[in-house]
């Protein structure tokens, strides 16, 4: 799950992280409050999802309250078009913070490196910037140390990346609390990645995110009831959101051609299938193992939901799903919902035969194998 | 012979009393896989389907003489599961609850590594060597003998695959479900050299997808291999940044990108089917050049 920076901000502070003054605001008049308070210049930031958000105009700077509203009033309700997400995402809240004076950017980064399965912390004096682009270009300016599961981050390797990394001697030991801390809120919040980029030295000598990203592991929610407000606003698209609440692993992708399927692996390759036979998949959506009518009804509502979809495939093969619980939800799906598309299913494995013979006498297009369903939905839609 | 399980592999279950782990210890007992025990805390006494239950793997262990544990316990507890049977002694253990969270899993991986012990997924469908010993949710009708290993990180799959395999006349020697998750157990290189080992395997089938880097990693290894290895992956249609319902399955980045890793692949010799279908021809050219 991905929360906002002014949430972030909030869970890395309880952990001990410096952030800069600040608070969120849903309207132009709550942004000029929260300025008069914190006094002096503000930062209007755009709470939204996307990076790149400096480039898009989304930070903008205010010297006085009045313009900090002006700001607020010409994000909020807006869309933001960021080279992340093309298609723009909209602006709820700004978060209004005090200006601060910078003397150095840095970066840091605690993330789950697969290939050693561990955590990794990186560590680089090039902040500021897109860190994928340091990676690509000098890879050297990242310092990177492993975390042993067991032990945790121990602070003679924050305090070996810092230097490593070449961060302001004098720094240093700020920068360690800093960076414990940040691992103990990446820890303790389950985080699949925590990012400040920039971390900043003030002209004063302090450490503070000036940015912070967050993001938490959906399997830990279950152990994390103080995220549950954040997950309202985790949504962009509607139909996920609608999907997600009903439990249905659902990715809108865009295309005209909608699919469900069983297993992850399985419904990758049948959008991979369909885009071979020259069709644009609509979305990806797994109703996983064992699912009963009930749900693949659910599936099929959800699936037609989007407007752009010209017709739906089918491609299940049962293992513990059983064919004729998957044929029994498509004819109550029929039944039940204003189905306008053309249908092509394909049923494989585990009460297959009993399920074809349900679906028999519908208007349903039949396929024996996942390559001939494709060829035959992205003809009835073309 | 076989690879990780046959036969003799002496099975327990832990969490058999629940809805999904006395479901499947009833497949696993009719493909004829040996379950000597099942554990659930607070139910030892009881029996499930003729299986003495215990509180503890430790005692069904002793009590049994089980060499191989299978998970079926929720999310919430799967790590500590995990953990308790390599602490018990088993040989093996099958973890196929799904949603457990990674700093969870990255513990329990990093144990069972130091002790030696096998674990298979978390999130995956199981071990079968064909004919002999089912581990997991496979549904076993669709397996034959034979001499084809697969190793794959997606269930569904799988079975398709393995379907068309068998209906080519190509049967199978062991076939492992490594699982969807991000952290796993077992990754292709930790797998591969036990089918290179394998008598009974003559060629592998190899099932990524897109995220990590395991497939690029397993090309290196299957440099020095000697036998053949056919590839398949999955999700190259899928468009970055989005999770595609497995963990694991996610280009971040510029890493995991399907098009790395059918290149790296390919440039380690390994035949990469573009569509499903295309994998049995594979499979069979591959048999065919060996002999």
């Amino acid at each position: 799950m991905k929360i906002h920076e002014y949430q972030a901000k909030e869970v890395l502070s309880r952990y001990g992280v410096s952030v800069p003054r600040g608070r969120v605001a849903s309207t132009p008049g709550e942004a000029r409050q929260i300025a008069e308070s914190l006094g002096g210049r503000v930062v209007v930031k755009a709470q939204v999802h996307a990076g790149g958000r400096g480039k898009a105009g989304g930070i903008r700077l205010a010297d006085t309250p009045a313009q900090a509203e002006e700001h607020a009033r010409a994000l909020i309700g807006s869309r933001l078009v960021t080279p992340q997400a093309p298609q723009g995402v909209p602006v709820h809240k700004v978060l209004i913070e005090e200006a601060i004076s910078i003397a150095q950017e840095y970066y840091l980064g605690i993330t789950l490196d697969r290939a050693r399965q561990r955590d990794v912390v990186m560590v680089s004096a090039m902040g500021g910037m897109d860190i994928e682009q340091v990676a690509e270009e000098h890879p050297e300016a990242i310092v990177k140390v492993w975390i042993e599961p067991w032990l945790g981050l121990m602070p003679y390797q924050a305090r070996q990346a810092l230097y490593d990394a070449g961060i302001a001697r004098e720094a240093v030991p700020t920068a360690t609390k800093f960076l414990l801390a940040l691992y103990r809120a990446y820890v303790s919040s389950d985080a699949s990645l925590a990012e400040i980029n920039p971390f900043v030295l003030t002209q004063d000598g302090q450490c503070l995110a000036a940015d912070a990203k967050l993001n938490i592991d959906d399997n830990a929610l279950f152990r994390h009831p103080e995220f549950n407000e954040y997950k309202e606003e985790s949504e962009e698209d509607p139909i996920e959101a609608e999907a997600h609440r009903r439990g249905i692993q659902y990715v809108r992708l865009g295309g005209d051609i909608g699919i469900i399927g069983n297993g992850a692996g399985l419904v990758m390759s049948t959008l991979d299938e369909v885009s071979r036979a020259g069709g644009k998949p609509a979305n990806f959506l797994d109703i996983g193992g064992g699912a009963k009518a009930d749900l693949v009804r659910n599936a099929l509502e959800i699936v037609l939901m989007d407007p752009n979809v010209k017709g739906v495939l089918f491609n299940v093969f049962g293992g513990i799903t059983r064919g004729d619980e998957v044929a029994k939800g498509i004819l109550e799906g029929i039944r039940s919902l204003d189905v306008r598309v053309p249908i092509v299913i394909r049923l494989a494995g585990t009460r297959a035969e009993e399920g074809l013979a349900l679906l028999q006498g519908t208007e349903l297009i039949p396929a024996v194998t996942m390559q001939e369903a494709a060829r035959k939905i992205v003809e009835v839609t073309r | 012979m076989a690879v990780l399980v046959d036969k003799n592999t002496r099975v327990l279950v832990q969490g058999i009393t629940g809805r999904e782990g006395e479901f499947h210890t009833r497949q696993m007992l009719e493909y004829g896989t040996q379950i000597v025990a099942g554990v659930t805390p607070g139910k030892g006494g009881q029996e499930v389907l003729g299986v003495p239950v215990f509180d503890t793997v430790k005692q069904a262990v002793q009590a049994t003489g089980a060499d191989a544990s299978v998970i079926f316990v929720p999310a919430p507890f799967a790590a500590d599961a995990v953990l308790e049977a390599a602490d018990a002694g088993v040989r093996v253990v099958v973890c196929i609850t799904e949603g457990i969270p990674v700093q969870d899993t990255v513990k329990a991986v990093a144990l069972v590594r130091q002790k030696g012990v096998r674990l298979i997924g978390p999130n995956c469908p199981g071990i079968i060597t064909a004919g002999q010993c089912k581990i997991g949710i496979l549904p076993g009708n669709i397996f034959t003998p034979g001499p084809v290993g697969l190793v794959s990180r997606s269930g569904t799959l799988t079975y398709e695959i393995v379907d068309l395999l068998t209906k080519a006349g190509l049967g199978q020697s062991t076939c492992i479900g490594i699982g969807g998750d991000p952290v796993l157990g077992s990754t292709f290189v930790d797998l591969l050299p036990l089918f290179e080992e394998d008598p009974d395997t003559q060629a592998v089938v190899l099932v990524g997808e897109i995220g990590g880097s395991d497939e690029e990693i397993a090309a290196e290894y299957i440099r020095t291999m000697h036998k053949p290895v056919i590839g398949f992956i999955s999700g190259r249609t899928a468009p970055p940044g989005k999770r595609m319902g497995h963990a694991g399955a996610i280009i971040s980045g510029r890493t995991g990108t399907p098009q790395a890793k059918v290149d790296a692949l390919r440039s380690a010799g390994v035949p990469v089917a573009d569509a499903l279908y295309e994998i049995p021809d594979l499979v069979k050219q591959a048999l065919a050049s060996r002999t």
